[in-house]
């Protein structure tokens, strides 16, 4: 009798706590932490060693660990296996920016580097190709990794410096530095940075000499070399009046 | 002579057992040695991975606040394991029982004194790990200086800042508080498989077992609820994990502290609540079990 009661009791306590806990589950994933959730996805890519720590809560610990065989695997070059330990590591651990960054860093610039230097590789055109590869990798983990970390402005910092040093394109690189500068924590230099990319951006001189010209008047702590001299490459190129113009520095 | 009158629920009794468990574990080598590896793991990881200090941080914070919550979750299990099969052998329970002591002060107590070893063990791990993490960020403070001496003063400040804002989190605080009430929540429910257990090996066994189905409860109880086309078996073997074991899962939120996520308060106070609601049922299903335990 007392162990139908026990059981009851406990079953009775599951149902009560059920809506509880499904309640704040549903606010953890909403507010982003703890957004990891144990799916057959998440077991391929962390395989078993991984999935069990997943399952034992030390999955954070076990990214670290992912993380240190991803940077040996480096120092060796081994790419396949760096981008494959990346993987693992930003699976088990979405929230951590760095390993994010890491992995963008080390395919769009590493990798890519070694594929287009590669001499075991005799056709320029295959080199190129893997090059491109690495960029577009580099770029899925930025895209992926500010899908997880909508708030992180590093992220977009990153993804940012891959459109400007990597794809040259300028305007997205100018998009995603204003979207870092408006975050909490966004480095100062970001504000600036998107007004000079936007200043190589055709067609859009004129928004860029506008933004270049505000942070200017905000201040001598802003007026970098690189501004003055967009500012005044702008000032030619739109023929603004010399009245309007900033004064000539000392050269 | 003077008259006494027995107290239907006496909360020095309780206090009396409980500094009575407590004295009875800190004088159990198991205690020790569990707390010997977690300060020896917790010292240790400065001395891993220094590839920035980002990353140092992060796996100073990961291996610390990793080291607590497994050791604090294993001696919850151990400790309260052996705490009523102990006092049967030894028979310090019919002395004890043999007093006008209601049962369930017994297991209040026994419960009790065991918060209170897992919190000093607690106490003892957070202060060292909080000392290894103000020492390593002195010295990359300290390292960080020197490196940006030359720089505008806003770009050095700026630099400082990001090294302490990496360093320390004051998201760790409640992140500890869950550890904590994670092993509470198991050394309640250890004591609870312990008063029908036939020995100390089958309740650390269960509590193996539960302790890792506990992390997967909220996997199967959100793909219980979204009644997807499962078969009736396999939803209610499903059903019967979401509702027989604890959701261990909703404790772990130091995995995203540690990766610099915000823990909004609401989150924390009603898990913290969530926590008390499992101590709770589980020392009332313990004392109901163990009113019926012949002894």
């Amino acid at each position: 009798m007392r162990l139908l009661i026990v059981c009851l009791a406990l079953l009775s306590f599951g149902a009560a706590r059920l809506p509880w806990e499904h309640k704040l589950a549903m606010r953890e994933r909403a507010g982003n932490a703890q957004g990891v959730a144990l799916s057959p996805n998440l077991r391929e890519q962390v395989g078993q060693l991984g999935f069990i720590a997943a399952l034992s809560g030390f999955r954070s610990l076990v990214a670290d660990l992912v993380f240190i065989q991803a940077h040996v695997a480096w120092e060796r070059t081994e790419w396949g296996r760096v981008l494959l330990l990346f993987r693992q590591a930003t699976a088990l651990q979405p929230h951590s920016v760095l390993f994010w960054d890491m992995a963008a860093w080390h395919m769009a610039w590493n990798a890519s580097a070694a594929a287009v230097n590669d001499q075991a590789q005799p056709r320029a055109a295959l080199r190129i190709k893997a090059q491109r590869e690495y960029f577009a990798l580099g770029r899925d983990f930025l895209e992926r990794g500010i899908q997880n970390n909508p708030a992180e402005a590093r992220l977009y910092e990153s993804l940012a410096r891959l459109y400007r040093d990597k794809y040259k394109d300028h305007a997205r690189a100018a998009e995603y530095f204003a979207k870092a500068a408006e975050l909490p924590g966004a480095m100062g230099y970001d504000k600036r940075f998107s007004a000079y990319e936007l200043s190589y951006v055709e067609g859009r001189e004129r928004a860029a000499y506008e933004r270049l010209r505000h942070i200017y008047d905000a201040g001598e702590k802003e007026r970098a070399p690189t501004l003055i001299a967009r500012l005044k490459f702008l000032e030619a190129k739109l023929d603004i009046p010399l009245e309007q113009r900033i004064p000539e520095t000392a050269p | 002579m003077t008259e006494t009158h027995h107290r239907a629920f006496s909360i020095a009794r309780v206090f009396a057992m409980a500094a009575n468990t407590f004295t009875e574990l800190t004088r159990q080598k198991v205690f020790y040695i569990l707390l010997v590896f977690a300060l020896l793991l917790i010292g240790s990881s400065v001395f891993m991975a220094r590839f920035s200090f980002q990353q140092e941080f992060q796996i100073l914070k990961d291996v610390g606040l990793g080291a607590m919550s497994i050791f604090t979750s294993l001696l919850a299990i151990l400790a309260s394991a052996r705490l009523i099969p102990q006092d049967i052998e030894d028979r310090t329970v019919y002395t004890v029982l043999a007093k006008p002591v209601p049962r369930f002060e017994y297991i209040l107590g026994k419960l009790l004194g065991t918060l209170f070893l897992l919190a000093a063990a607690l106490f003892i791990m957070s202060a060292l790990f909080f000392l290894v993490l103000f020492w390593r960020e002195q010295a990359v403070l300290h390292e960080t200086a020197r490196q940006v001496a030359s720089l505008p003063a806003d770009q050095a400040n700026e630099s400082l800042r990001a090294v302490r804002a990496a360093a320390f989190n004051v998201d760790i605080f409640p992140g500890v508080a869950l550890i904590y009430l994670k092993a509470c929540l198991l050394a309640a429910l250890t004591l609870f498989v312990s008063t029908f257990a036939t020995s100390n090996i089958f309740t650390v066994a269960v509590m193996v077992f539960v302790y890792f189905i506990g992390h997967l409860q909220g996997t199967a109880r959100e793909y219980w609820l979204q009644q997807n086309g499962a078969g009736w078996l396999t939803r209610l073997f499903l059903a019967l994990v979401a509702l027989i074991f604890p959701d261990l899962q909703a404790f772990n939120l130091v995995d995203d502290i540690v990766a610099a996520a915000a823990i909004p308060f609401t989150l924390f106070w009603q898990t913290s609540l969530l926590g008390l609601f499992y101590l709770t049922i589980y020392t009332l299903l313990a004392a109901i079990v163990f009113y019926g335990k012949e002894l």
